[in-house]
């Protein structure tokens, strides 16, 4: 047990002391390596409590994909113009103290809500709750759950992926001036006598060509 | 102390969360930090749905993380999209520089 909450303090410090510094970083690229430690962080936290499959998921979709997808963006983009210099902002901007403060006042908020909500223990028991069974792994328990009660939302999330990944293409998508393609119609519908031409050398002399 | 509860969780996710929010409002020069911070957002989102569903044994709070996860890389997708087409239009992404709409 002891060993449990010392490394759920070691991983949580490295989680917001990453978390911190994804903010604060001037270069950009140091924010997302520090995005892609402090995912690595919270997999190994949920690992830790008993959800691997949500920690190996964390890892493949956010570590494997969107944190790959900001650092290509960031090094396609133009790096030096973009130093993160809120610390050294313009002098009569008062946004830092005023942010600060609604950012106080918002964890402030949260810790009452966390410290003081307690449940009721008649409403835990009128929960109509898929429990964990413990005897199967996790990976196994939601597999029952999301292939069967859920399986509209789970269908729903994938016309998500898919709107976003045609939304994404069509986006980008950019037809460039001045480049020499295909015309799939023209070469089709081309005729013979525009093609060949029939020519009837005679000997000795050479075939005259009119362009 | 050490008896790790859920309200450890909790307020890890919640300083996580704020983190992000901080993020976002003091944040002037650059957008894909922006973005960053909307995932850090999401990230303590799921911190709590994955402990609630752990301490209070229901499974629901497992799969609505991985709904979550979904839109965020959705969100991300889309997100950078459209970043790197306004960086090929007009040639900047910072973010005091981004006043097309005059809001």
């Amino acid at each position: 047990m002891i060993i449990h909450s010392i490394f759920f303090y070691i991983f949580s410090i490295i989680a917001i002391f990453s978390a911190i510094m994804v903010t604060v970083s001037r270069n950009t690229v140091h924010s997302v390596f520090f995005l892609i430690l402090d995912f690595i962080t919270i997999s190994c936290l949920f690992i830790m409590i008993g959800a691997e499959f949500i920690g190996m998921i964390m890892l493949i979709v956010y570590v494997g994909a969107v944190a790959v997808l900001f650092l290509f963006v960031v090094m396609m983009l133009n790096v030096s113009q973009q130093k993160n210099e809120w610390l050294s902002g313009e002098k009569n901007s008062n946004h830092i103290p005023i942010g600060l403060l609604i950012g106080g006042v918002i964890f402030f908020e949260l810790i009452i809500v966390v410290g003081g909500w307690k449940y009721k223990p008649e409403l835990l028991k009128t929960f109509s709750s898929i429990g964990i069974d413990l005897s199967t792994t996790n990976t196994h328990e939601i597999g029952k759950v999301l292939y069967t009660d859920y399986i509209h939302l789970f269908q729903l999330s994938g016309m998500i992926l898919l709107v976003a990944m045609i939304g994404a293409i069509v986006l980008t998508f950019r037809r460039r001036e001045g480049i020499k393609r295909q015309s799939y119609f023209k070469q089709i519908s081309r005729e013979r006598n525009e093609g060949v031409e029939l020519a009837e050398p005679k000997n000795n002399e050479g075939v005259k060509i009119d362009v | 102390m050490f008896e790790i509860t859920l309200g450890h969780y909790l307020i890890l996710a919640a300083t996580i969360f704020t983190i992000g929010v901080v993020g976002i409002f003091l944040n002037r020069k650059n957008i894909i930090v922006i973005l960053m911070s909307i995932e850090l957002i999401l990230l303590a989102v799921n911190i709590n749905l994955v402990s609630f569903s752990i301490y209070l044994n229901d499974l629901t709070g497992q799969i609505f993380a991985l709904f979550i996860l979904t839109v965020a890389a959705a969100e991300a997708a889309i997100g950078l999209a459209i970043i790197v087409i306004y960086y090929r239009n007009s040639g900047t992404i910072r973010v005091q520089e981004i006043d097309k709409l005059k809001g």
